[in-house]
C-alpha cells in the first residue's frame, strides 16, 4: 500500500516537472521564434541587403550575405550591450529590477483574480513620494532612503489599494480603473506636480524634477546600485505570501473559486483590497529603482513603458514569483542590448527589442500556434519526447 | 438502426479507461449503461460520438464498420448525443439555435427563419415535445432545454441518441416527461443509449441494461433485476441500500429560524416567512421540488444572502447579522448545494480544500503562516478516514469523481466540532457507493448529538435520512411531518397540496 502510494507520489512528481518543462519548452520556442521574426526585421531593415534585394536574382548571395551579416552584427552587439561585459551585465539588472518589482505586483494581483494594469500610475505617484522625501528632507544615510522607500510603497499601496476598494464596495472592473488611474496620475497629478514648486527643480522652467539626495540613493557597487538585490528580496516575499500564508491561501482560493471562498467564511472584498494594495507596493518598490537607485530626476517620460511591460513580465513568468524574475531578467537584457544595436555599423533600431518582446509574450499567449509547431513531436513515444525537448532548450 | 461496439479499448498513457467493451444496441431499445462516476461511461460515449479515437476494437453501423474522427461524422451516420452540460446558445431562440450550424437559407448569407421554425413546430408537435421554435432558449426551464437539445439532435436525422446522464439536472415531474418522450422516440424506431447511475430510472424505462465498472462491460441484465443486484453489479460489492439507523430521543432546538424572509435579486419574495427549529440529535429534512425556496433559505442560515426579515438563533443567541464566518466558527457545518461552485476551489489541491475553512485554526496556521506539515498530516488522515479514492493528497479537486468530491467537502465539514450540520442536496451526482456512505456520516453525526438540517429533492433521501420531515412549497414550509408519512401524501404537500395547517408560516406576502 504505501509502496504504491510512493509510486503515486514519484508519478506527480514526474508530472508536476513534465508541465514545467513544458512551459520551459513553450518559452524557449517562443524566443527562439521571436529572433527569428527579428533576423527577418533586421535584414529587411538594413540599407544594404535592401539595395542588395534590387538585384536579387541575378546575385541572391549578395542579398544573403548582407542580410547574414547584419542578423550577425545585431544580435551579437545585443548580447555583448546586454551581458557581454561586468557594466552591460549591471546595466541589465538595473533595467531588470523596476520590470521585477512591478511584474511581481502584477503577478500576485493575477493570482487574486485581477487584472492589475495600472502599474503605471501606481508607479508615477509612489516615484513622487519617494522623490519628494528624497530631496526635500533631510535624514541620516540609510534611514533616509527607508523612508523614501517606506513612502513610494505607502503611496503605491493606497493608489492600489483603491481600486481593490473600489471593485469591493462598487463592483467596479478593476482593469477599467486602473486604465483610468493610469492617466489621472500621468496627465493629471505627475503634469501637476512637476510644475509646483515642490517637486519641480529649482531654476528649472521644464516639467522636471530634482534628484534625491546622496544619502536617499541605494548603495552602489561599481556601477550597480542595489535596487536588484531589493527585487529579488521582493520576489522571495511573494513567493512565501503567496504559498506559504493564509493570506496567499485566500487571495489565491478568492482568484480561482470566488463562490467557494466566500462560502467558506473568506472575505472576497478584504482579499481584493489587499491583493491591489499589495499590487500597489510592489509597483511603488518599482519606482524607487528608478528615483533612488537610477537617481533619476522624474520627468513625464521617465517611466516610459515599464508598467505595463510589467504586464507581459508578469504573463510570461505564468504569474510566479521565480518566472517573473527571470522575465523581468531577460526583458532588461533585450532592452539594454537593442540599444547597443543601433550603435553597430547597420544601426538596427532599438525599437527591435520591444518588437522581441511582444513577439515573444504574443507566442507565449498563444500556445496553440506553439502546439501546432510541435505537433509532430508530441506524437511520438514518450522515451523520444525528452531527447528533442532538451535540444530545444539548448537551442 | 442497429449498433454494434466490438472490444473496444481505450487507453490514455498507461490508464485504461475503456477495457475490451463489447455492446450491441437493437434498434428501437433503450439500452442503459449504468455505472458509478469515472467507470468510463462518458469515455465510451465520446468514442461512439467521434470526440476521441479508440485505441482498438472496432463500432459497426447495421454490421458495417465505421471510424469517427469527428462528432460530424458520427451525426452524419445518425448518431446524436445531448451532452449533460447542453451546447445551446442561451440569446437565441430555440429555432435558431436547432438551426445552428445547418441553417436553412433563401439565399447566399439570408436566413430563412421561417422555415427554421416551421421544422421545429413540426417535430416538437410529431414527438409531442411541447417546444415553441421563438422563445429564447435562456429564459426556458432545464428540462425544456433539454428538449432543445433532442430537438436538434432530431433535426439531424439521429437514429440513435446518445443521453449523458439527462436527469441529473431534472426535477421528478421532468423527468417523468423525458422518460415519456423516450418511450414515444423508441415507438418511432429510435435506439436509445440511456447513461445514468440512478437505479429507480434505470428500472422505468430500459429495456436492457449495461453494468459498466472500472472500464469494463460486468453484466448485461434486464430491468425486472432488483435495485440491489444492480447496486452490487455497479459497486462490485453487496451494497446497503438503507442506512442503519437507531432511534435516538431529540433534544432541544439548536438552530432556529423565526418568520425568515429571504429576497431574490429581482426583488421577488423567495422565502416568504419560514419559520423552523432543528433539534440536537435529530435528522430534519427539508423536500420538495427544485427551486420552491430551499437553496435561498439554506444560504441564508449562513450567512451568504440577507434574511430581509426575521431572526436565526444558534443555540439561543442571535446571529442573523453575523457573517458566514462567524457562523461557521460558532459550528456550522456547511455542505453546498452545488459543490463545484461554493464547495470547493477545483484547482487547489485536496489538501487546500480540506482546509478551506478551517485554515486560520490555530491547528493549521502560525501567525501569518500556514502550518504545512499539520495541514499534509490532515489531508492524509482524512483521506484515510473518508476513503477518498485519489492519486495523492496533491490531486487537483477538479480531476475528482463528483462522489469524491462530494467526499472532500463532507470530510472538511466533519474535521471540527459541530453544533449544526447543514447540508443541501449531499448525494447529488454522487454514485451509489460514496451516497451510503455519505449517508452513514451524516447519520453519525446526528448519533454525536449534532443537529443535523438536510435539504434534499430526492425522496429516497428523506426517507432514509429524517427523523422528521419538513415540506416547502413556494417558499413556506407547508408541514412538518413525520418519517413514516406515505409517499403519496408526501408528494401532495410538495405540490402544494394541502394550505399551511401551522399558523406559525402565515406572514403577509410583502412583495
Amino acid at each position: 500500500m504505501s509502496e504504491a502510494a510512493a509510486t503515486v507520489q514519484e508519478e506527480e512528481k514526474q508530472e508536476r516537472s513534465a508541465r514545467l518543462r513544458d512551459d520551459i519548452v513553450t518559452t524557449m520556442l517562443a524566443i527562439v521564434a521571436a529572433l527569428l521574426i527579428g533576423a527577418v526585421l533586421i535584414a529587411f531593415s538594413y540599407e544594404r541587403s535592401l539595395d542588395s534585394l534590387s538585384y536579387v536574382f541575378s546575385y541572391p548571395q549578395d542579398f544573403f550575405r548582407h542580410s547574414g551579416d547584419a542578423i550577425w552584427t545585431s544580435y551579437e552587439a545585443m548580447v555583448k550591450g546586454s551581458v557581454g561585459s561586468i557594466s552591460a551585465l549591471s546595466e541589465t539588472l538595473e533595467r531588470a529590477a523596476p520590470l521585477i518589482c512591478a511584474g511581481l505586483g502584477v503577478a500576485l494581483a493575477f493570482r487574486a483574480g485581477l487584472f492589475n494594469i495600472g502599474a503605471q500610475g501606481q508607479m508615477i505617484v509612489a516615484a513622487l513620494a519617494a522623490g519628494y522625501v528624497g530631496w526635500t528632507w533631510d535624514l541620516p544615510v540609510g534611514l533616509h532612503l527607508l523612508v523614501s522607500i517606506g513612502a513610494a510603497v505607502v503611496v503605491g499601496g493606497c493608489y492600489g489599494g483603491f481600486v481593490g476598494a473600489l471593485k469591493a464596495r462598487t463592483g467596479a472592473h478593476e482593469v477599467i480603473t486602473t486604465i483610468m488611474l493610469n492617466y489621472i496620475a500621468l496627465l493629471g497629478i505627475l503634469a501637476f506636480a512637476l510644475l509646483h514648486p515642490a517637486f519641480q527643480r529649482p531654476g528649472q522652467t521644464e516639467p522636471l524634477s530634482d534628484r534625491v539626495a546622496d544619502s536617499a540613493a541605494y548603495p552602489v557597487i561599481g556601477d550597480l546600485h542595489l535596487g536588484i538585490l531589493v527585487a529579488l528580496l521582493a520576489a522571495a516575499l511573494t513567493w512565501w505570501i503567496l504559498d506559504r500564508s493564509t493570506l496567499g491561501f485566500q487571495l489565491k482560493a478568492v482568484g480561482s473559486n470566488p463562490e467557494a471562498a466566500r462560502t467558506a467564511g473568506m472575505s472576497v472584498p478584504m482579499a481584493y483590497t489587499s491583493a491591489m494594495v499589495l499590487a500597489g507596493v510592489f509597483s511603488g518598490l518599482a519606482a524607487t529603482m528608478l528615483v533612488n537607485g537610477d537617481r533619476f530626476a522624474i520627468s513625464s517620460t521617465l517611466f516610459g513603458t515599464i508598467g505595463f511591460d510589467a504586464i507581459t513580465v508578469a504573463l510570461l513568468g505564468r504569474g510566479k514569483p521565480l518566472g517573473t524574475v527571470l522575465a523581468g531578467l531577460l526583458f532588461g537584457a533585450l532592452q539594454v542590448g537593442g540599444r547597443a544595436m543601433e550603435a553597430t555599423s547597420v544601426g538596427t533600431s532599438p525599437d527591435l527589442a520591444q518588437v522581441l518582446q511582444a513577439l515573444i509574450v504574443l507566442f507565449v499567449a498563444a500556445p496553440a500556434l506553439i502546439a501546432a509547431l510541435t505537433r509532430r513531436r508530441r506524437r511520438e513515444p514518450p522515451p523520444a519526447f525528452a531527447a528533442p525537448s532538451t535540444q530545444e532548450e539548448a537551442a | 438502426m442497429k449498433l454494434e461496439i466490438r472490444g473496444l479499448t481505450k487507453r490514455f498513457g498507461s490508464f485504461t479507461a475503456n477495457d475490451g467493451i463489447d455492446l450491441t444496441v437493437e434498434e428501437g431499445e433503450i439500452h442503459c449503461l449504468l455505472g458509478e462516476n469515472g467507470a468510463g461511461k462518458s469515455t465510451l460515449m465520446n468514442m461512439l460520438y467521434g470526440l476521441l479515437e479508440p485505441t482498438e476494437g472496432e463500432i459497426l453501423v447495421d454490421g458495417e464498420p465505421v471510424s469517427f474522427s469527428s462528432p460530424g461524422d458520427a451525426i452524419d451516420r445518425g448518431i446524436g448525443m445531448v451532452h449533460q452540460h447542453f451546447m445551446l446558445v442561451p440569446v437565441f431562440t430555440v429555432a435558431e439555435n436547432v438551426a445552428l450550424g445547418r441553417e436553412d437559407v433563401r439565399g447566399p448569407g439570408i436566413l430563412d427563419r421561417r422555415a427554421s421554425a416551421r421544422r421545429v413546430r413540426e417535430l416538437s408537435e410529431a414527438y409531442r415535445l411541447s417546444v415553441e421554435p421563438d422563445a429564447i432558449v435562456e429564459t426556458l426551464p432545464v428540462g425544456v432545454q433539454q428538449r432543445v437539445e433532442i430537438l436538434k439532435a432530431l433535426t439531424r436525422e439521429a437514429k440513435v441518441l446518445i443521453l449523458d446522464e439527462p436527469t441529473a439536472v431534472l426535477t421528478p415531474q421532468e423527468t417523468d416527461e423525458l422518460f415519456a418522450i423516450m418511450r414515444r422516440l423508441k415507438a418511432e424506431g429510435t435506439s436509445i443509449i440511456f447513461i445514468t447511475h440512478k437505479l429507480r430510472e434505470v428500472r422505468a424505462v430500459a429495456d436492457r441494461i449495461s453494468v459498466i465498472r472500472r472500464g469494463k462491460v460486468v453484466g448485461t441484465t434486464s430491468p425486472q433485476a432488483s435495485e440491489a443486484e444492480l447496486a452490487e453489479l455497479m459497486v462490485g460489492r453487496k451494497v446497503n441500500l438503507v442506512v442503519e439507523k437507531s432511534e435516538r430521543e431529540a433534544g432541544a432546538p439548536v438552530l432556529s429560524a423565526r418568520d425568515l424572509v429571504v429576497v431574490d435579486p429581482r426583488g421577488h419574495q423567495v422565502v416568504k416567512g419560514v419559520s423552523l427549529d432543528v433539534r440536537a440529535g435529530e435528522v430534519l429534512c427539508v423536500a420538495g421540488v427544485q427551486g420552491n425556496g430551499q437553496t435561498e433559505l439554506v444560504k441564508s442560515l449562513l450567512g451568504l444572502v440577507r434574511a430581509e426579515g426575521g431572526s436565526i438563533t444558534l443555540a439561543g443567541e442571535d446571529i442573523t447579522h453575523d457573517s458566514p464566518r462567524a457562523r461557521l466558527e460558532r459550528g456550522i457545518g456547511y455542505v453546498p448545494e452545488d459543490r463545484s461552485s461554493d464547495g470547493f476551489v477545483g484547482d487547489f489541491s485536496i489538501r487546500d480544500n480540506l482546509v478551506l475553512d478551517l485554515f486560520r485554526s490555530e491547528q493549521f496556521s502560525r501567525g501569518p503562516a500556514l502550518a504545512l506539515r499539520a495541514i499534509a498530516d490532515n489531508a492524509e488522515a482524512r483521506i484515510e478516514e473518508f476513503d477518498i479514492r485519489t492519486p495523492s493528497a496533491s490531486t487537483h479537486v477538479a480531476a475528482l469523481s463528483g462522489g469524491n468530491q462530494q467526499k472532500v467537502v463532507v470530510a472538511r465539514e466533519m474535521s471540527r466540532p459541530l453544533t449544526v450540520l447543514i447540508a443541501a442536496q449531499p448525494t447529488r451526482g454522487v454514485d451509489v457507493g460514496s451516497i451510503e456512505f455519505i449517508h452513514q456520516r451524516i447519520i453519525a453525526e446526528r448519533d454525536q448529538g449534532v443537529a443535523v438540517l438536510i435539504v434534499s429533492t430526492e425522496l429516497d433521501e428523506v426517507y432514509a435520512l429524517a427523523d422528521r420531515i419538513a415540506v416547502m412549497y413556494d417558499g413556506r414550509v407547508v408541514d412538518v411531518v413525520g418519517p413514516d408519512t406515505p409517499r403519496e401524501e408526501i408528494g401532495l404537500l410538495m405540490a402544494g397540496g394541502r394550505d399551511s395547517t401551522d399558523g406559525q408560516n402565515d406572514v403577509e406576502d410583502i412583495a
